[in-house]
């Protein structure tokens, strides 16, 4: 009875579709009917009300808690019967605005609660109706795959009754003369799609459609290039009327001629159509529409490629997720390019017509005459894109993607073929993807045959080029599969062994490298490598020595390490040594992937040292020589630059020959480069030889020269190699002549806060190794009160190097009066209170330098510096107790401040702290002199402390005095 | 006579064929079929109309045509009646044969009257119900001709309209998917694998 019910609400629901359709007289007598046999039941039948379903009704309600009253709890936003099953569950349940009912009685009693709005919540209840398995069709049709019953009244043709089922759509036998039934009978091929069928079905339809591809295409440009301008509801009923023009007709038609079996809501055009190519997954064309509706707008970077209740849910998150995951789309095809089609009539080449009349044959062909025609495709010039425009322009790829649905492996392997081929254009990708290619190919993955896995692996790894395509092979299982394919070369042979390996399955897992290196471009897909055990795979495949199957793998797992838990499985699993391996390849690619990799992982000290010992530093210096090709050169260059952070690894550098070499690389080179180039000496001029040899070697100048560059990584990278050079004395007067310090502080004004912060730090050197330094800064027009001002900066960073430059420039007398002048005492003062230990470091050494002139010492206790100062003697940091120190000395020559200071209890601290950090060189030093065993080596900080603690001394002292006399 | 036909038929076949105890297996199941199929006429051999049955129930094959020439690419002697050894020797390349034999059967089942070359009227006959009924007969037979010539650009490298036993070896080793471009004459990959356990298992 419960599936009575269940059987005339769901086929009524169709009749009333959503808010698109108006409510006809018919549907609301029904509707009245249904209300009134549900309203009465409980009266007739009592015995029968009380039968508890399996599954419960649930909808969306409008009714308020509020309504409920005897034989309810209700809470502010819930609601639960008091009639329970034999488990204890309500049989009502209401959580605003769900609610789930499960017996007749129950759904009676809501009716009359519900009064004059029963209309209402009975219509809400049927229209969310669904089985839980997403089908509308009836439980026992259900078995033989059918999903939902359509009926569509074309232009030329009579009403057609369509069956949409796992197996494909097809035409039934039409209602019955018993109303409310339909003949469930085959009387058509089956089709792969509605759309097909239609086309098929109805020249007019057909005509129409493929008029309208192209219009969909530019209207989703253009609503996707002003995404809040067009209204939701605009959207969905433009397209309809722009789509079939008679769809109104048929909606009328319909309802007067079908009464409880009206599917017309399917007949609701919907860009979707195009999509829902994939029935076998159980989800009806409704759903479909009424996904579109609530996922609204943010879901639709184009149409869904598998539209699934999940995706539903998950959708808008879904868009922030790829939008975030993407790690390289700048490189990537993302934006969807306009949809070229050739124009009718217009000069077609004679492949065009070849070719349409092949797909003809295709499609009206046996297997036989498929192999055949499919055969003949492949000797056309598939590379050619009219060749690739013409298959799709004839409807040939989804002929081609339908034999992926059969069971011919000939057809598959030939279709395949010629999809791998045509799947190198960015167009053909999308289409494949828009008819559902992607998950046909993933499940071919499963095939015992070893050749048509390959093929399928292929084609994914050419059609995965863009994040969509990412996103549906993993939503389809096709990571885990393609993972699954890493393994055949390793079920067979030991490593040992790896010489035996079956051709055939090393082929397999080359393919399947391929498809996860074009997969793991989008993050949440590498997180699917990692989770399907591809890591461990992966290295193994890497000890192997097949060229053509490293560059894959390599491929992915540089690719990957753009992840933390990527970078250190690439430790643990003893990666870096076949990396550094692979280094010495003949092959280019190879090369370049495993510099990649390596530039990805040497971020991490280990890794680095692991790089130096495995002897992968000089095989990179080598590398070097060969500047033709660019991209390796990037790779190689950056792998150098990242390891070069290693003392040890920019002194091998240096023995290798490597720093002449990269001096040679700055000039003429393509930026992404120079980046790497200028990263790897500004990390090597760390070490007094080599920055000696960059001056030698006569790199100052191009160095220099690159100052004036706009690319943000760049100057960071050039900022911070000028700095290091001009730790060297004799090369700060060679910077100075070439305009260099000028060039860094006119990069203050960097709108990037890196480069700020870079240039900041790169004066630093440049100012303390500069002969006249004094009067150099004050050659700057401005530029004192230019650096001063960036100390209301909000980036800490900027702040700590500011701070650090204001130090140097105080140094002299006639610069630190004009800054004082330029208020920079206020200004410090304020930035007193923070907890960035780089940045405190830096602060107290620019107050304590800052104190040196005028009443600034007064100033700072009265800007209340003082007593956050006191404060950083409880950081962990040695150097941030030196500079504090140092500043406290200085602050503590006047009065006041030495009351402060020991008020805030400067003294204790430094003992409470003492006795915690012990070993902190500062700690122990302020120790010692606190004991009066003084003997420590840092003078500075030796007399700054004696000096702070004897000044507070001696005002305590005098305290005393006064208070006792 | 089962031992010494077994014996007999095994030194006529390649090394890569079957061993002995499938031979034997092979014989026996023939045996069982003959005698299911001739119970009235005490024949030695399975006429064609048995041997249809067999191939279609067994191996799938549907194209009635097709079965026929299978038929006589199995019957060596000519005498219309497959016997013991044609029924081991054609099973030892319809299960385990190697590439090169499969070519040479594919061969010998395309080429019927025995001239050594497939003709262009021999492709025709039997692409001839490759193609479902278009519109109208006279453009599904412009259909069958087209596929007749794009088979034959394709595959006749001499030029002479006709397709050689080179050319096919040529075309096929260039591409494996034409091996069986005339249709379906080989059992299906998944049927060979269940026949290749059913002849090595217990019969």
């Amino acid at each position: 009875m419960g599936v009575a019910l269940t059987r005339s609400a769901q086929w009524t629901a169709a009749g009333y579709g959503t808010r698109t359709l108006e409510i006809t007289p018919l549907n609301e007598v029904i509707l009245k009917e249904i209300a009134m046999f549900v309203e009465s039941f409980i009266y007739k039948h009592p015995q029968e009300a009380k039968y508890v379903f399996v599954e419960p009704l649930e909808w969306k309600t409008n009714l308020d808690p509020s309504a409920f009253e005897s034989g309810y709890i209700v809470s502010e936003t819930t609601v639960k019967s008091e009639e329970v099953d034999k488990d204890g569950q309500p049989l009502l349940f209401l959580s605003v605005p769900h609610i789930k009912i499960r017996s007749l009685g129950q759904l009676s009693r809501l009716l009359l609660i519900a009064k004059d709005r029963k209309l209402k919540e009975a219509q809400a209840c049927i229209k969310d109706y669904e089985f839980s398995n997403g089908c509308r069709a009836p439980p026992w049709r259900q078995i033989h795959g059918e999903i939902c019953y359509v009926l569509v009244k074309p232009h030329d043709v009579e009403t057609l009754c369509v069956t949409c089922s796992t197996e494909g759509v097809f035409l039934n036998g039409g209602k019955t003369e018993d109303e409310g039934e339909i003949n469930y009978e085959r009387k058509s091929e089956m089709y792969k799609d509605l759309v097909t069928f239609l086309k098929e079905k109805s020249a007019k339809f057909s005509e129409n459609m493929s008029k309208q591809d192209i219009r969909f295409t530019e209207e989703w440009k253009k609503e996707n290039e002003e995404p809040k301008e067009v209204p939701k509801k605009e959207e969905a009923d433009a397209l309809p009327k722009a789509f079939l023009a008679s769809s109104k007709n048929i909606l009328e038609k319909n309802q007067i001629n079908f009464g409880k079996i009206q599917m017309t809501k399917r007949l609701e055009p919907t860009l979707n159509w195009k999509a829902t190519v994939d029935f076998k997954k159980h989800k009806s064309l409704l759903r479909n529409t009424q996904e579109k509706k609530h996922g609204g707008r943010l879901g639709r970077s184009g149409p869904p490629v598998s539209p699934g209740r999940a995706q539903l849910v998950r959708k808008s998150a879904e868009k922030i997720e790829e939008i975030l995951s993407d790690s390289s789309s700048e490189n990537e095809e993302d934006e969807e390019p306009p949809d070229r089609r050739q124009e009718a009539n217009a000069d077609l080449p004679s492949e065009y017509w070849q070719i349409q009349k092949l797909v003809k044959y295709l499609k009206g062909g046996n297997q036989t005459a498929t192999v055949i025609a499919l055969r003949s495709m492949k000797d056309f010039n598939l590379a050619q894109e009219t060749c690739q425009l013409a298959i799709r322009d004839v409807g040939g790829l989804e002929v081609l993607i339908n034999l992926l649905d059969t069971d011919e492996v000939k057809c598959k392997i030939g279709s395949l073929k010629i999809l791998k081929e045509i799947s190198h254009n960015p167009q053909i990708r999308r289409n494949i993807v828009d008819l559902g290619g992607l998950p046909v190919m993933v499940n071919i993955l499963d095939s015992p045959h070893k050749s048509l896995k390959c093929l399928a692996a292929e084609t994914i790894a050419n059609v995965a080029k863009f994040r969509r395509a990412r996103r549906a092979v993993r939503h389809h299982g096709g990571i885990t599969k393609l993972v699954a394919l890493l393994d055949c070369a390793q079920s067979s042979a030991k490593p040992a062994q790896s010489s035996l390996y079956d051709a055939r399955d090393v082929e397999v897992a080359r393919c399947g490298a391929l498809a996860l290196w074009s997969c793991s471009k989008s993050n949440a897909n590498k997180e699917a490598i990692r989770q399907a055990g591809g890591i461990p795979l992966l290295a193994h495949l890497l000890k192997t020595s097949h060229e053509n199957m490293l560059i894959p793998v390599v491929g992915t797992l540089q690719e990957c390490a753009s992840e933390e838990n990527y970078r250190a499985a690439i430790k643990a699993e003893r990666i870096i040594e076949n990396l550094v391996k692979n280094l010495n390849s003949e092959n280019e690619q190879l090369q370049e992937q495993c510099a990649m990799a390596i530039y990805q992982c040497a971020e991490d000290k280990e890794t680095r040292d692991l790089v130096r010992l495995h002897g992968g530093l000089k095989p990179l210096a080598s590398l070097l020589n060969n500047t033709d090709n660019k991209e390796r050169l990037a790779a190689v260059t950056g792998a150098i630059w990242k390891c070069s952070i290693s003392k040890e690894n920019a002194t091998k550098f240096r023995e290798y020959e490597a720093i002449e070499t990269l001096v040679g690389l700055l000039t003429d080179q393509p930026e992404e480069v120079l980046v790497n180039v200028v990263g790897a000496l500004g990390e090597c001029c760390q070490e007094y030889e080599n920055r000696v040899l960059v001056r030698k070697c006569g790199g100052l100048q191009p160095l220099v020269n690159l100052l004036v560059g706009i690319n943000q990584t760049l100057l960071v990278n050039v900022t911070k190699a000028v700095g290091a050079c001009a730790v060297e004395p004799e090369s700060m007067m060679i910077i100075d002549r070439l305009d260099g310090v000028r060039l860094l502080w006119s990069l203050l004004k960097n709108p990037h806060p890196d480069v700020k912060a870079s240039a900041a730090w790169a004066l630093c050197p440049c100012i303390q190794n500069a002969k006249d330094a004094g009067e150099m800064v004050r050659c700057f027009v401005g530029g004192l009160e230019f650096i001063v001002n960036l100390l209301k900066s909000d980036n800490k960073e900027v702040l700590a190097s500011v701070c650090a430059a204001i130090t140097n420039i105080a140094k002299d007398q006639e610069n630190l009066a004009a800054i004082t002048d330029l208020g920079v005492v206020p200004l410090l003062s304020k930035l007193a209170n923070t907890n960035n230990d780089k940045l405190r470091r830096h602060l107290a050494e620019a107050i304590s330098r800052c104190c040196m002139w005028g009443r600034n010492r007064v100033a700072f206790g009265e800007y209340k510096a003082v007593a956050p100062l006191v404060r950083y003697l409880k950081s962990n940091d040695a150097n941030v107790h030196r500079a504090t120190a140092q500043a406290l000395y200085q602050l503590s020559e006047d009065a006041d401040n030495c009351i402060t200071i020991h008020e805030n209890g400067a003294v204790k601290l430094q003992l409470f702290w003492i006795s915690f950090h012990f070993c902190s060189h500062a700690g122990r030093i302020l120790y010692l002199l606190l004991l009066g065993m003084i003997g420590s080596s840092d003078q500075d900080l030796q007399e700054a402390a004696a000096g702070c603690i004897s000044n507070i001394r001696r005002l305590a002292l005098a305290i005393d005095k006064a208070r006792y006399t | 006579y089962q031992s010494h036909c077994t014996k007999s038929i095994g030194d006529g076949l390649g090394r890569q064929c079957f061993k002995k105890s499938e031979v034997e297996c092979l014989i026996r199941l023939f045996h069982s079929l003959v005698e299911r199929a001739n119970v009235r006429l005490n024949n030695f051999g399975l006429d064609r109309n048995a041997f249809r049955a067999i191939l279609h129930s067994v191996f799938g094959m549907t194209d009635d045509m097709l079965m026929n020439r299978v038929f006589f690419a199995f019957d060596k002697d000519n005498d219309n009646c497959i016997n013991a050894k044609e029924w081991v020797k054609g099973l030892s390349v319809f299960l385990r044969g190697t590439f090169e034999e499969k070519l040479k059967f594919c061969f010998e089942v395309y080429y019927l009257n025995g001239d050594g070359y497939i003709s262009q009227e021999e492709i025709f006959d039997m692409l001839k119900n490759s193609l479902h009924q278009q519109s109208s007969e006279e453009e599904t037979d412009e259909g069958i001709r087209e596929l007749v010539d794009i088979t034959l650009k394709k595959m006749d490298y001499d030029n002479d309209g006709k397709i050689s036993f080179a050319d096919f070896e040529k075309a096929v080793k260039e591409d494996k998917l034409l091996l069986e471009v005339f249709g379906p004459c080989l059992p299906e990959a998944k049927v060979e694998c269940q026949q290749l356990k059913l002849v090595k298992g217990t019969f």
